[in-house]
């Protein structure tokens, strides 16, 4: 093979990739400009601030939506941070013990199931258990998906710690518990927030999981014990209708779900950028 | 230094958890929320309904799922909702697996329409076995010669026909596949009746909304859906000819006709009403019915129901036509009311 | 010496890690025993039958498992190639400014819910495939078993394209860290002898990487196995194998979407769970594969 030729196979190749770039972000151009152009025109007073009305009446917003959003994220919080960051402590501070390996290993198996079996797992243990569909099974199933992505994240982060710190803790007579609690998580909660953002923006965006726990719901309830709307459940019901006001209520859904998404992921990043710069 | 962020977090949580808790309270004391899913056969009416009784009645709020006759069946059994929802009544199977007995109160009529999307001039003609055996795949091009012996002076164009069907449990897919089982000897062999079969051809959407979204955004669609969503969303459906032979269109008035005899009601309302022999009925009619239990355990949602299925009897039966369901027959609403005073309130 | 405030604390922390184990456990537990009637009802015949029939309660989910690999597969077979070209795009040639933009950029699309998918597909993806690809593909293409039958815009194609968006990023990221891996002594002894860069990359650095490329690749696939709402709202509900990508399918997870509120009587709901239950043992199965074959790459720091 000489020179020429294997300057050529080098050109298109590595032109190959350049193409490979373009091409997945042209998805990226056209999901983000239709979510835009779509959605902006729902987006009025009416869309904050109203219930969904019946089929055909005008002027039908996602408020409840929006507020069952928030409801099932902060029971989710309530759940998978506790379990998460002090699981993710304990992976840690305390290596020696015996348990690191299997919640390592079951944290990740978690990960990776599917997010409508958690959903199924959910319905079977609370809907059934509580006879009811509500907003605290949604927000169990959520929290549940929350827990591995918190953890690792905190594990990961403890551990960049500088060993100095404790050291100097435990070396002026401090016990280690209040070495971990007051001194190396602090000095790491930059990116344990990092974490805890990224995880809350993964699970805002599910629907799957509420399909059957939190069920959806037309009014307002602030109820942990009655069905709940969310804002994915919305989109995703008023998606498949065939009514035009629903499918515009769906694009202004998608859009705000999309705008808070991004806003949390890019405060992540830079919170975190600022922590590790330092 | 205890300003830990988890700490924070912590708090954070535990403080809006009881504020949740303390607005459960309050909202709890404000009004009754009644939680209740099923068939989406209805759904259109059973929204006006709720959003109207809730204007005369602030304090109490019906929550409806519209998720299907087989969701509103399985999730009142389990008792996860206050009153399901059902096109296709329940069989002696369903009803011996719940561990206390129910009523199915009747609540409207309305029609199963074949609607399509194909640039047909003028009505669409069709027949049962027309029909049957478009959904059977015998039949797959719009101008197929069957459809055309129906419909002379129609252009038919020659694109193939893109079946769509229920993909969840559905009572207006009973209705449907009842109705086809009695007028096709193919059908009933080959798939029968249920609220879920074994589609031979086509593609499946989620509810009433979803197959009528199908219908809409795919040109050549035929579907089965309520007649509400027909017209609701502009969408043209066929005239089907009836036991009598006459080509019927489906109205609030063609409906009724299906149902004109209330001798042949059983006293569990349990009925089918499809091909009906009616000079005037449009043949594939259908009850809907709401499922509650007859002794109610909660005494307040249980004076809740019983008072909203008393208004639905009289109000509602008056906003019916307006969406274009069917009221119930008179002389049949007068036994309903018996039946739902026969509902025990603990 | 432990104080016992230590012993507290430990045991607090210690408390949560047991109960994430005993959670997952119980999920295990939870789906096997209410998946068991159908388990007993079907035995093996569950998985090779291809009778989905919730009316003569005969349940086989052949056609299912079949929906679900190739939709996946498909959406891998589109990824995995511009997800390695991305990769290298931005770990070997684009200036690091760009790189990290780029690469945020891809980032978004991870980050994209999987019902906004769903919705652009309804109504933006769906009917241009309907009008504008389906017709192109089955004229030039019809004569083969793949492009026949009327064109939907709803269907197979539908569901792996939407996929191959959705787990694109996972497979560039991924690569984008095992390149990073890559000592730098490969890519430098292979510039000595006169290699092109496509050259180092290719001999160097992919060959050196590839038991982590593959691993990324088997973690889009889980990812894509496990896909539930797009794929429900694009891919037509139908079980059925056909060889056609323009036909309708269904997946595992889709058809639990579509069924599980609504399905009445007790070997329906047990056999949704098993559908359930099997997915999940699948989509496990395939991420340990995958992060066994990412770690063999000496990454503590690639997970």
């Amino acid at each position: 093979m000489n020179a020429t030729r294997r300057q050529w196979v080098n050109r298109v190749m590595m032109g190959l990739t350049v193409l490979a770039t373009l091409v997945a972000l042209v998805p990226l151009f056209f999901i983000l400009s239709n979510l835009l152009s779509t959605g902006v025109k729902a987006l009025d007073l009416n869309f904050f601030t109203q219930l969904p009305k019946p089929v055909g009446e005008p002027g039908g917003g996602m408020a409840n939506a929006l507020v069952g959003s928030g409801i099932l994220l902060t029971i989710a919080c309530a759940l998978g941070l506790p379990l998460g960051i002090l699981g993710g402590i304990h992976l840690a501070e305390y290596q020696k013990s015996r348990i690191t390996f299997y919640t390592r290993f079951m944290a990740d198996l978690l990960n990776g199931v599917p997010s409508i079996v958690i959903g199924i797992f959910v319905y079977a243990i609370l809907v059934i258990g509580m006879k009811s569909y509500s907003a605290l099974a949604g927000g169990v199933a959520l929290g549940l998906m929350m827990i591995p992505t918190v953890m690792r994240t905190t594990e990961e982060m403890l551990k960049l710690v500088p060993r100095m710190i404790k050291e100097a803790g435990l070396a002026l007579g401090i016990p280690y518990w209040k070495v971990i609690l007051f001194l190396v998580v602090p000095a790491a909660r930059k990116g344990i927030v990092t974490g805890v953002l990224l995880a809350i923006a993964r699970i805002a965006g599910e629907t799957a999981p509420l399909l059957f726990t939190a069920l959806g719901n037309q009014y307002w309830s602030v109820s942990l014990t009655e069905p709940i709307s969310a804002l994915p459940l919305q989109i995703f019901v008023y998606a498949i209708s065939p009514y035009e006001t629903w499918h515009q209520l769906a694009w202004g859904g998608a859009l705000i779900l999309i705008g808070m998404l991004f806003v949390l992921n890019l405060v992540s990043r830079f919170s975190f950028k600022k922590s590790r710069g330092r | 230094m205890k300003n830990l962020f988890k700490n924070l977090m912590k708090k954070t949580a535990v403080a809006a958890l009881a504020l949740c808790l303390l607005s459960t309270a309050a909202v709890a004391a404000e009004s009754l929320l009644i939680n209740g899913a099923g068939a989406t056969f209805p759904y259109p009416l059973y929204s006006k309904w709720f959003a109207e009784y809730h204007k005369a009645h602030s304090d109490i709020q019906f929550n409806y799922q519209s998720i299907g006759s087989g969701g509103g069946i399985q999730q009142i059994t389990a008792k996860t909702v206050d009153f399901g929802a059902t096109d296709a009544p329940m069989s002696s199977g369903d009803m011996s697996a719940t561990d206390a007995p129910l009523f199915h109160i009747p609540t409207t009529l309305g029609a199963v329409v074949v609607s399509y999307n194909a640039p047909i001039s003028g009505e669409l003609k069709l027949s049962g076995e027309v029909i049957a055996n478009i959904y059977l795949g015998k039949i797959t091009k719009w101008n197929d010669p069957a459809i055309a012996a129906l419909n002379s002076g129609v252009t038919l164009p020659a694109t193939d026909i893109l079946v769509v069907y229920r993909s969840d449990g559905s009572g207006t897919t009973y209705v449907f596949t009842d109705y086809l089982t009695k007028v096709s000897g193919a059908w009933s062999g080959k798939i029968g009746t249920g609220k879920s079969v074994k589609w031979p051809v086509g593609i499946g959407a989620k509810g009433n909304e979803g197959v009528t979204g199908m219908i809409k955004q795919t040109p050549g669609a035929l579907g089965y859906v309520e007649l509400n969503y027909a017209i609701e969303n502009k969408l043209p459906y066929a005239s089907v000819s009836n036991k009598a032979g006459k080509f019927i269109k489906p109205t609030v008035a063609t409906v009724s006709a299906a149902a004109s005899d209330v001798s042949k009601i059983p006293a569990d309302y349990r009925v089918s009403i499809t091909d009906s022999a009616a000079a005037e009925a449009y043949p594939i009619s259908s009850f809907t019915y709401l499922l509650v239990y007859i002794k109610q355990t909660d005494a307040a949602k249980g004076k809740a129901l019983v008072d909203f299925l008393n208004w639905a009897m009289t109000e509602g039966q008056k906003i019916s036509p307006s969406l274009n369901y069917s009221p119930l027959p008179e002389a049949l609403v007068a036994k309903v009311q018996k039946t739902i005073s026969e509902i025990k309130i603990k | 010496m432990k104080l016992k405030a230590d012993r507290l604390f430990e045991g607090i922390t210690r408390l949560a890690a047991l109960s994430l184990i005993g959670i997952v456990l119980l999920m295990g537990l939870m789906l096997f025993v209410q998946a068991w009637p159908s388990m007993q009802a079907f035995g093996f015949s569950f998985i090779f039958g291809s009778d989905w029939d919730p009316v003569a309660e005969h349940y086989g989910i052949l056609p299912i498992i079949y929906g679900t690999l190739v939709s996946s597969f498909l959406a891998v077979l589109i990824a995995a190639p511009l997800g390695i070209g991305i990769a290298i795009f931005l770990s070997e040639l684009a200036p690091p400014g760009l790189a990290q933009v780029l690469g945020m950029l891809i980032e978004w699309l991870a980050a994209i819910p999987s019902v906004i998918y769903g919705l652009w597909g309804i109504f933006f993806l769906v009917p241009w495939l309907r009008q504008t690809v389906e017709p192109v593909l089955i004229q030039w293409l019809g004569f083969t078993p793949f492009f026949q039958g009327p064109a939907y815009g709803i269907g197979m194609l539908a569901a792996g394209l939407i996929l191959s968006i959705m787990i694109l990023p996972i497979i560039s990221s991924i690569t984008r860290e095992v390149l990073k891996a890559v000592p730098l002594e490969q890519r430098e002894a292979a510039l000595a002898l006169g290699a092109t860069r496509w050259e180092t990359t290719r001999l160097a650095v992919l060959r050196y990487g590839r038991s982590g490329i593959i691993g990324a690749v088997f973690l889009g696939l889980g990812r894509a196995l496990g896909e539930t709402m797009a794929v429900t709202m694009v891919i037509g509900n139908r079980a059925q194998i056909k060889a056609s990508l323009l036909a309708p399918a269904q997946t595992m997870a889709s058809v639990v979407a579509n069924e599980f509120s609504e399905a009445t009587g007790k070997l329906h709901i047990a056999s949704l769970v098993e559908v359930g239950f099997i997915l999940m043992l699948i989509t496990l199965l395939i991420n340990a594969v995958a992060r066994l074959l990412v770690l063999r790459m000496g990454g503590e720091h690639l997970k």
